[in-house]
């Protein structure tokens, strides 16, 4: 470890805060319905839309219409994206003339671009037309992340309001959440990035001819702003197989900054519109401080470990100075890839410039883990944030009874109904992890596609459950997932992982806005505090992290164990 | 009146313990335990390892040792639940029975028609609402009603253990009767008003009972938590057997379920009934019933207190505290002439100035006769005595001037200033005067009973407002209420203000706690989330009350608060003692599991416990004998103290926070140390 990749970390993480305020106050007057400053370039496109879908803006929707509303609109995006994977070989802008994607590979990818998680299973250079990156892949980049933000909104008006019957109209929030934020972001940062070298061209490759004399046949594509909305939607599928550690998308130590940067912007930010529209703006700090926490430490455990290097390599004779190298961007150094895999994890973002599963085994249980707690750190654009609340409600729930009142978070009371909610979602990730890994490993078929043998294997198996049920999308490497059953299973599992997540978080959205904002007293359980701030974070760990433990250690945890008492498989 | 508890059953009496030990093996029936889902589960894994253990048996393959204890402390872990439970329902029988037992073997003279006088004598269990009966003195009031003749005095110390007989009549405040209770005098006319069987003692032995306890909401959202992470550890334990099998490490059913039952929170939830029966139980030892658990829980959460001023504040008689005579006469004149003119007052006011002069004035009392005695007249609001040719007369202050003879402008200037500060502090003035001539001002006022500022305080530290509700008017209510601390008041209340401030409040996020005892409080009290009747108030009052006091004391709603608050602190704090032993459990039974694939996990095995099996028989060891330690924990409630939600939460953090998370590892360790010195493995 060096000074200056900790003053790299550092700075990162007070860019990132010095945004959170500015942007997060943005976000909460578009989504109260203010008229946002972009009204006079957006505000013609945005009633245009409302009118040719007739929807009336002014009418509000319950908690149910929100989620069929929701719903539909997502069964809709995946069909259209199943059918242009499947189709795209008959479809315009198929220069290279790819064929149509596997019924169980566009399942996969569909699944996985509609729910925001952008796993792949498929090279994109190599598969994908620029017509199904650009019409299907980057609308979902956009329209998932926007789903994400609308789910969140509609849970952060039921705090604010006060016995409602209603938590919002989700096409309005859909409408102005990729009107007003992603889409003008998303130009912002995809000009920066073309600025940094990234091509933006529908050409669909250029030849070179190297030094040898040989030809090479370098792709290119409208990749800068592809990278822009991965980043800022927390989507992470790169345009290149390589992600973020390819030179088109990810060129310098600058735009290495900008794509961690504007992966946390939003969901940070969302966090503190929440503080904001509820009327408690340290709640969001709150939340934000444990997400740092988090962050921080997990970015630390990594960069330690990979400069800690392994020891084994070491007795034979590789010098230990630079620590364990091996899948970490070259370029910018183990500071950079650490930052990188945490933020990644923590964030259910998925685009990665180093390989996880070449991380030493701690550097590696660490982004696995960050993902199993729960993806709230910050978590995905919106899915992150009702994640923290869900975990909230849980902390105050098991901790708030030990001031002597039934709990509540913000003035709303936490009870059956709620708990009945928030433990329906939280089982989701073990049953979709655990479950699909446990057959996995068990089913020839599935152990075939493994990469290594020993503990590593089992890491790579729960690391892809893990990044598809979390909604991550990030890889492990090592595991050849393009077969049938783990498309399939992968596939649900992401589906899993948002939907069966999102819809007991909207129904407890409905029940927590019908309730009554009770009055804040001295008696009144205190959710601004670090001491809540540390007991939230227990909660996350202990709740959200411990069914995880027994599997980790069959995992990464060996594996650590393993390689310092210089054991291998 | 008292508000110490009555005597509480020790935590070791045999008569509780032993029909607990018994009653214990009964809750094992599966049917009774489903109530319990992390219990239930406990007992369906107790039940499979026990099949195992059967087969290690026959097939003699050298585990039978080993998965035959683990299937022991399995059964002892769902025993010591069931006992807890048992245990706690038996105090709380106990304590009921005392009310009951007066209220058993009783026959009732049921009149045969409202006129008629013939009456017969039915059991008191037959009797019916609207059953009229005569009871007369020296008998026993057969079932609660109302009183619709006579007056008589009652000795309800049955019931309240306050020794002095009250005095019931038909009519009025006062008209309500309890079964179980002594007519001292005279007699009673009564119209039953409460089946026997659904009287506030039965309904409340009911409460306790485990057939008819209905679970409360905190308690079902807490059943709903448990339940889900039981669920989570079950997904986990279940899919680690084939996470293993990756490495052809194959786990047996006995270490798995040895895994799950530690994980799952059998603490809380072996618990978890037995605190809610005590909660309930404390109420009964401070004399107050409540005739649903949700009432308890709520007042825990009460933001706001409704106390009368009278009785509750206040001693309810205004008293005289000064004497403030005009210039050229002497306090002692004054106080002589006030002494004199209240000779014959009987009133607690005339007492009150009697006992100020002879008191702090020092003055002798006198035992001269007056000449005449004026007792006071509504028309001339005034009262006194002729006495040696003095016509000493005390009263409102307009009438003693008109009296005088003495324009109200006229009055000395310092006469006019006392009277003025009197009333402004909320005081009444009365003039004494004798003849004519204006000799000075009596204050009379509220005295606030001594020590409740305090209470005020330690509620306030709770959080909880404090509001004054009077019939006085404003000015005099604002001084009572800054002198007694209370944040607010009520004053020239009637019921429906009441009712209408209540609902105010609640709009407001408010839960409010108020107590009454007339009829024209009952609904302010039905709509109160925590309305308390005063044992002594009218059946309509009782009825729309979600608890009676036995005691009638008014200032029982802050114990009432204390014990609602005990009672989710005492949940709160084993759930996160659970939860957080889970921690400790992981280290111990992971790398035993996984020890012999893979023999780097060792590192994980912190507490260098013996062998696999021993650590993982320990951890289950500590986890069945940690539900037993807190036993008595759960039935006594954690402490409560009055001293905001940050500090109390700081404080129990530490304590079952932290303390949970250490504590199993050094109770899992001693158990191996024992485990391993015994041989058991």
């Amino acid at each position: 470890m060096t000074i200056t990749g900790w003053l790299q970390i550092g700075l990162l993480f007070l860019i990132v805060a010095a945004l959170v305020k500015p942007l997060g106050l943005y976000m909460a007057s578009v989504f109260s319905g203010e008229r946002s400053l972009l009204a006079p370039v957006f505000g013609p496109v945005e009633r245009g839309f409302y009118a040719a879908a007739g929807i009336r803006p002014d009418e509000e929707q319950g908690w149910l219409a929100y989620t069929l509303s929701m719903l539909a609109f997502s069964m809709a995006g995946f069909a259209a994206l199943y059918t242009i994977l499947r189709l795209q070989f008959y479809l315009p802008l198929n220069a290279q003339g790819f064929a149509g994607m596997s019924p169980d590979l566009a399942f996969n990818t569909a699944a996985s671009f509609v729910t925001n998680t952008n796993w792949q299973s498929y090279g994109g250079e190599t598969t994908l037309s620029n017509f199904s990156q650009m019409a299907g892949l980057t609308v979902q980049n956009l329209v998932s992340a926007a789903t994400g933000i609308a789910i969140a909104m509609a849970l952060t008006r039921a705090f604010a309001r006060s016995s409602a019957r209603t938590v919002g109209n989700f096409w309005v929030d859909l409408t102005r959440s990729t009107l007003y934020v992603l889409l003008p972001l998303s130009i912002l940062v995809a000009l920066a990035f073309a600025a940094m070298g990234l091509p933006q061209t529908l050409d669909a490759s250029v030849s070179a001819t190297t030094l040898d004399g040989a030809q090479q046949t370098i792709a290119i594509g409208p990749i800068a702003s592809q990278e822009a909305i991965k980043q800022l939607g927390t989507n992470g599928g790169g345009f290149l197989n390589a992600n973020a550690a390819h030179p088109f998308e990810n060129p310098t130590a600058l735009s290495n900054y900008l794509n961690i940067v504007s992966m946390l912007a939003i969901s940070a930010a969302l966090v503190y519109a929440f503080g904001q529209m509820v009327g408690d703006r340290r709640q969001g700090w709150t939340f934000l401080a444990v997400t740092a926490l988090f962050l921080l430490v997990g970015t630390g455990v990594i960069y330690w470990a990979e400069s800690a290097g392994n020891p084994i390599l070491s007795a034979l004779g590789v010098d230990p100075a630079l620590g364990n190298m091996e899948g970490k961007e070259v370029r910018f150094g183990q500071a950079m890839s650490a930052a990188y895999a945490a933020v990644t994890t923590g964030l259910s973002d998925g685009g990665v410039n180093g390989m996880h599963g070449s991380f030493t085994g701690l550097g590696g249980l660490v982004p696995m883990f960050l993902i199993q707690l729960g993806e709230v750190l910050p978590g995905g654009v919106g899915s992150g944030l009702y994640g923290m609340i869900v975990f909230a409600i849980l902390a105050v729930f098991v901790a708030g009874l030990m001031v002597g009142r039934t709990p509540e978070l913000l003035g709303k009371k936490i009870e059956g109904r709620e708990m009945k909610y928030a433990m329906l979602a939280v089982l989701i990730l073990p049953l979709a992890i655990l479950g699909f890994a446990a057959i996995s490993s068990m089913l020839p078929i599935a152990v075939a596609s493994v990469g290594t043998s020993g503990p590593h294997g089992l890491s790579e198996i729960l690391y892809a459950f893990t990044s598809a049920a979390g909604n991550n999308g990030s890889a492990f490497g090592g595991l050849s997932a393009n077969t049938p059953w783990y498309n399939t299973t992968l596939g649900i599992a992401m589906l899993l992982g948002r939907f069966a997540y999102a819809v007991p978080v909207l129904a407890m959205a409905g029940s927590i806005a019908a309730k009554p904002r009770a009055a804040a007293t001295a008696g009144t359980f205190p959710t601004t505090t670090p001491l809540f701030a540390g007991l939230l974070s227990g909660i996350i760990l202990i709740m959200g992290g411990l069914q995880f433990f027994p599997a980790l250690s069959l995992g990464p945890i060996v594996e650590h164990f393993a390689m310092l008492a210089g054991q291998t498989f | 009146m008292s508000s110490t508890p009555a005597l509480a059953h020790s935590l070791f009496d045999p008569a509780i313990l032993v029909p607990a030990l018994r009653d214990a093996f009964v809750k094992l029936d599966p049917r009774k335990l489903m109530r319990n889902p992390v219990i239930f589960v406990t007992e369906v894994v107790a039940a499979l390892v026990t099949l195992f253990f059967v087969r290690d048996l026959v097939t003699a393959d050298g585990q039978a040792g080993f998965s035959g204890q683990i299937a022991v402390w399995l059964w002892f872990t769902v025993l010591f639940a069931t006992f807890a439970e048992a245990v706690a329902e038996g105090r709380g029988k106990a304590q009921a029975e005392t009310l009951r037992r007066t209220r058993s073997q009783l026959t009732a003279r049921k009149l045969v028609s409202a006129d008629d006088i013939e009456v017969t004598e039915v059991p008191a269990s037959d009797l019916k609402i609207g059953d009229l009966i005569i009871v007369e003195a020296g008998e026993l009031i057969p079932g609660d009603g109302e009183v619709t003749e006579g007056v008589a005095s009652v000795n309800e110390s049955a019931i309240t253990g306050e020794s002095a007989p009250v005095i019931r009549e038909a009519g009025g405040d006062r008209s309500a009767v309890t079964g179980g209770t002594e007519v001292l005098s005279d007699w009673l006319k009564i119209r039953i008003t409460v089946a026997p069987g659904s009287s506030f003692v039965d309904r409340m032995i009911a409460l306790i009972e485990g057939a008819e306890r209905q679970k409360t909401p905190n308690e079902i959202a807490l059943s709903i938590l448990l339940s889900g992470l039981t669920l989570i550890f079950l997904i986990a334990v279940v899919t680690l057997w084939g996470l293993a099998g990756y490495s052809g490490t194959v786990l047996t059913v006995t270490v798995l379920a040895a895994l799950l039952v530690t994980l799952i929170p059998t603490t809380i939830g072996g618990l978890l009934s037995a605190i809610g029966i005590a909660g309930m139980d404390r109420l009964v030892r401070f004399n107050v019933i409540a005739t649903s658990g949700r009432a308890v829980e709520a007042a825990g959460d009460v933001d706001t207190l409704l106390l009368d001023k009278t009785g509750t504040i206040t001693f309810g008689n205004r008293m005289a505290t000064d004497f403030l005579p005009v210039a050229g006469v002497s306090e002692e004149m004054l106080a002589e002439a006030a002494l004199l003119a209240s000779l014959a007052d009987e009133t607690p006011e005339g007492r009150s100035i009697v006992a100020l002069a002879t008191g702090d004035y020092g003055l002798a009392p006198t035992t001269k006769k007056p000449d005449a005695v004026i007792p006071f007249a509504a028309e001339t609001r005034l009262s006194g005595v002729d006495m040696d040719g003095r016509a000493l007369r005390k009263g409102a202050v307009d009438s003693a001037l008109k009296l005088a003879g003495i324009e109200p402008k006229d009055a000395p200037i310092e006469f006019r200033q006392a009277v003025d500060s009197v009333a402004r502090t909320g005081g009444t003035p009365l003039a004494v005067v004798d003849g004519s001539r204006l000799l000075g001002v009596i204050h009379l006022k509220d005295v606030v009973k001594p020590g409740i500022k305090e209470r005020f305080a330690a509620l306030r530290a709770m959080g909880i407002r404090t509001v004054m509700v009077t019939g006085d008017n404003p000015v005099t209510a604002a001084a009572i209420a800054s002198e007694a601390g209370v944040d607010d008041f009520l004053a020239e209340a009637t019921p429906e203000q009441k009712l209408a401030f209540i609902r105010k409040e609640q709009e407001g996020g408010r839960l409010i706690a108020m107590c009454g005892d007339g009829t024209n409080d009952a609904p302010a009290l039905a709509q109160a989330d925590v309305g308390v009747a005063m044992q002594t108030g009218t059946q309509a009052a009782r009825e729309a009350a979600n608890m009676v006091d036995l005691d009638s004391s008014p200032t029982k709603l802050i114990e009432i608060v204390e014990i609602g608050k005990q009672l989710l602190m005492t949940r709160g704090s084993l759930t996160t003692f659970s939860i957080a032993n889970d921690v400790a459990k992981y280290f111990a039974i992971i790398p035993a599991l996984f020890v012999t694939t893979y023999p780097a996990l060792s590192a994980l095995n912190i507490m260098g416990l013996k062998s696999p099996q021993s650590a993982i028989l320990s951890a289950v060891i500590f986890n069945a004998l940690i539900i037993v330690v807190l036993i008595p924990l759960a039935l006594k409630g954690v402490t409560y103290r009055p001293v905001g939600a940050a500090a109390l939460l700081r404080r129990n953090l530490l304590v079952y926070g932290l303390g949970g998370l250490v504590l199993p590892f050094i109770g899992i360790k001693l158990v191996d140390i024992a485990v391993s010195a015994l041989h058991l493995v």
